[in-house]
């Protein structure tokens, strides 16, 4: 009753933009696909909704075909797009009462679905959709697709463009939902929401990387990694580009992070080599591997 | 069937919502009649004209000084003889030649009635007719004036004779093609803008995760752009009767009934060009290039059908507008009735199921 996936495929002129994807989500979990744009997020996510045709393999959502059954799934389903979707010139509540109108039901009738979220915009249910702020959109969005009481919600990064104290809420909403039996799939790019989800799938070109939870999967991470800092941080990015021992070294937040070539690293080596290049403040240290660096790590190892 | 009003309701918030397509639906058509029947029946001042005096007497000769020295005319030339009249109205500058009849004030003294032809250049006919009915009111001036104290009243009769365009074919013309003009620019391009204006915001794509089908939001967009096309072609009819006096000879119902159907023939193309455009822009485009100007060209209301070359006069059968003019035409010109305008209103008809067959098979249930 969740959503399964066995081999679909779709390209766009010849360009492949999902790549023989499976996965399945069980029913009532909140499941996140994680990727950066242009991974083929927002492609799945509108072969789910049946929007698009797979050019191969088949999915069925909710127990119902996306192909055969579209009509069933258009029933059943919520589907938030990436895009602010509601219509600017409708105020709050009449954007509310038209979705809960074309669904065959009314605000009143599922009122406790969205409560928790609606108190909030309330407030301002006579302004027009156009003129909300990015969170109070993404909240009446989040209502508009929640109003008719779906089995599955697909929420399309619901959180890109929202303030981060927004974002926290908004992902506080969404295990409240979950405990109200539906299903979530939710895409995003940020990786540290990722660990909010129960299970994750990393999606980049098109491919799955892998598929966990993500305590799982930060725990698979294979390597030390360590957090490198000193003054100058261009600097120091080029100059471990070519240090021998470097695996991988990008920018993570005011650090970069390092993984080794060798198991017989040891940081004093790595802080040696940068005096001898004259860096200052230099800050070598071990660290706890997240969602982000592995999924580096597991691109780096697909290219 | 709730869906489905709710749908028409949210089309309603669209349309009031945006004062400018607001101004377009209903400021147009007002200004569109207003500038093409005032530009058209418009006062004139001094037009030049001649005289073609056979009598040369006392009346005559008041009667041109009355007519000289009206602020309307301006006598440019005198004329000897009938023929010149063509010559003269073919330099272009006299609009009209005032013929007086021979022995003037002696048949109006022995039979009390004299005649006076007036000839009008009808190229323009509005201007013709106007010239005659000002000439005929200074005419009938100069009558009351010698009638004053007589018992057996004079008579001056005017004679009014158009040359080129004897059946003063345009006047009142507009009126049947501005309708069409309109309701095919209101109906046509306001849904198709609708409909894609949901595509280019991504509304579309919750509408079609939704259990509404093509039929109800085909339906849907329609609906609140019949009832303002109505509403709009009732204004001009209303405009044209009491502003401009238009006779309106035939059946107002039989009027209201072939709008409607034109209407909706209008709106099924709308449809069709939205789905084949995917941004606003296309689609306006595309109504004014593919529509406008076929309408404007092609349908006989500006450029009379039967004189166009073949290949144009057979495209401009397959032009909706062409049989809705001359429907218009018969209907409000000539007083006839569904008898005489069947044929072109099936033509319409079998056009808007054709439209709306093929719409509804091209709406795209999925976004590719």
């Amino acid at each position: 009753m969740g959503i399964i996936l066995n081999n679909i495929s779709k390209s766009y002129a010849n360009v492949p933009a999902l790549d023989d994807i499976s996965f399945e989500v069980a029913p009532g979990e909140l499941f996140g696909l994680i990727g950066p744009d242009g991974a083929g997020k927002t492609t799945l996510f509108r072969i789910l909704t049946t929007l698009l045709i797979q050019d191969r393999g088949n999915a069925a959502v909710a127990g119902y075909d996306v192909l055969k059954q579209y009509k069933d799934i258009r029933n059943h389903v919520g589907y938030m797009p990436g895009r602010f979707s509601l219509y600017q010139d409708l105020t709050v509540e009449e954007n509310l009462t038209f979705f809960a109108t074309i669904f065959g039901t009314t605000i009143e009738e599922n009122y406790d679905l969205i409560k928790d979220i609606y108190i909030q915009i309330e407030p301002f249910k006579d302004r027009r959709a156009g003129k909300l702020s990015g969170g109070m959109k993404q909240k009446l969005a989040l209502c508009c697709a929640l109003i008719h009481k779906p089995k599955v919600l697909f929420l399309d990064e619901p959180t890109t463009g929202v303030d981060p104290v927004s974002r926290k809420e908004f992902w506080e909403m969404l295990k409240r939902l979950q405990q109200k039996n539906i299903t979530i799939l939710v895409s995003t790019p940020y990786m540290d929401e990722a660990e909010l989800c129960d299970r994750i799938a990393l999606i980049t070109n098109g491919k799955i990387l892998q598929i966990n939870t993500p305590e799982a999967i930060i725990a698979s991470f294979p390597k030390k990694i360590y957090k490198v800092r000193s003054s100058n941080t261009y600097q120091l990015i080029q100059d471990l580009r070519i240090y021998p021992d470097t695996h991988s070294a990008y920018p993570f937040g005011e650090y970069l992070h390092f993984t080794p070539k060798s198991e017989a690293f040891g940081p004093m080596d790595l802080s040696k080599y940068l005096e001898e290049r004259h860096h200052k403040g230099i800050e070598v240290k071990e660290t706890v591997a997240t969602i982000e660096d592995t999924f580096m790590d597991l691109s780096k190892a697909q290219e | 069937m709730n869906r489905f009003i709710g749908f028409i309701k949210k089309e309603f918030y669209h349309i009031l919502r945006d004062r400018r397509s607001l101004f377009i639906l209903f400021g147009m058509p007002i200004v569109q009649v207003m500038l093409f029947g005032f530009a058209i029946t418009n006062e004139i001042n001094n037009v030049d004209i001649a005289i073609l005096d056979h009598s040369k007497d006392v009346n005559t000769k008041e009667i041109i000084n009355k007519i000289a020295t009206s602020k309307y005319f301006s006598i440019k030339g005198f004329i000897d003889h009938e023929d010149e009249i063509e010559s003269t109205f073919k330099k272009g500058k006299i609009k009209a030649v005032l013929n007086f009849e021979k022995d003037f004030s002696k048949n109006l003294v022995t039979q009390k009635k004299a005649t006076v032809q007036i000839v009008t250049d009808a190229t323009d006919p509005n201007t013709a007719n106007t010239i005659s009915n000002y000439v005929g009111s200074i005419l009938k001036n100069y009558q009351q004036e010698l009638n004053q104290g007589l018992n057996l009243p004079y008579q001056i009769v005017p004679q009014t004779r158009m040359v080129f365009n004897p059946e003063l074919k345009s006047v009142y013309m507009f009126v049947p093609g501005v309708m069409t003009i309109i309701l095919m620019l209101v109906s046509a391009m306001m849904t198709s803008i609708s409909i894609t204006k949901e595509k280019e915001l991504g509304t579309m794509e919750i509408l079609l995760v939704s259990p509404l089908n093509p039929i109800q939001v085909i339906v849907g967009k329609v609906v609140p752009y019949i009832l303002l096309s109505i509403i709009n072609a009732a204004v001009i009819i209303l405009l044209s009767i009491f502003v401009f006096k238009m006779p309106v000879q035939g059946s107002l119902f039989l009027l209201g009934a072939e709008s409607t159907l034109f209407i909706v023939n209008a709106l099924s193309l709308g449809i069709l060009i939205s789905t084949i455009s995917s941004t606003q822009q296309t689609a306006m485009m595309i109504s004014l290039m593919g529509l406008m100007l076929p309408v404007i060209l092609l349908s006989g209301f500006i450029f009379p059908i039967s004189s166009m070359p073949l290949p144009l006069q057979l495209i401009s059968n397959i032009i909706p507008a062409k049989w809705f003019i001359m429907i218009l035409k018969g209907i409000m010109l000539k007083g006839v009735g569904l008898a005489y305008v069947w044929k072109e209103t099936l033509i319409l008809i079998g056009m808007t199921i054709f439209f709306i067959v093929l719409s509804v098979k091209k709406y795209k249930i999925r976004l590719e």
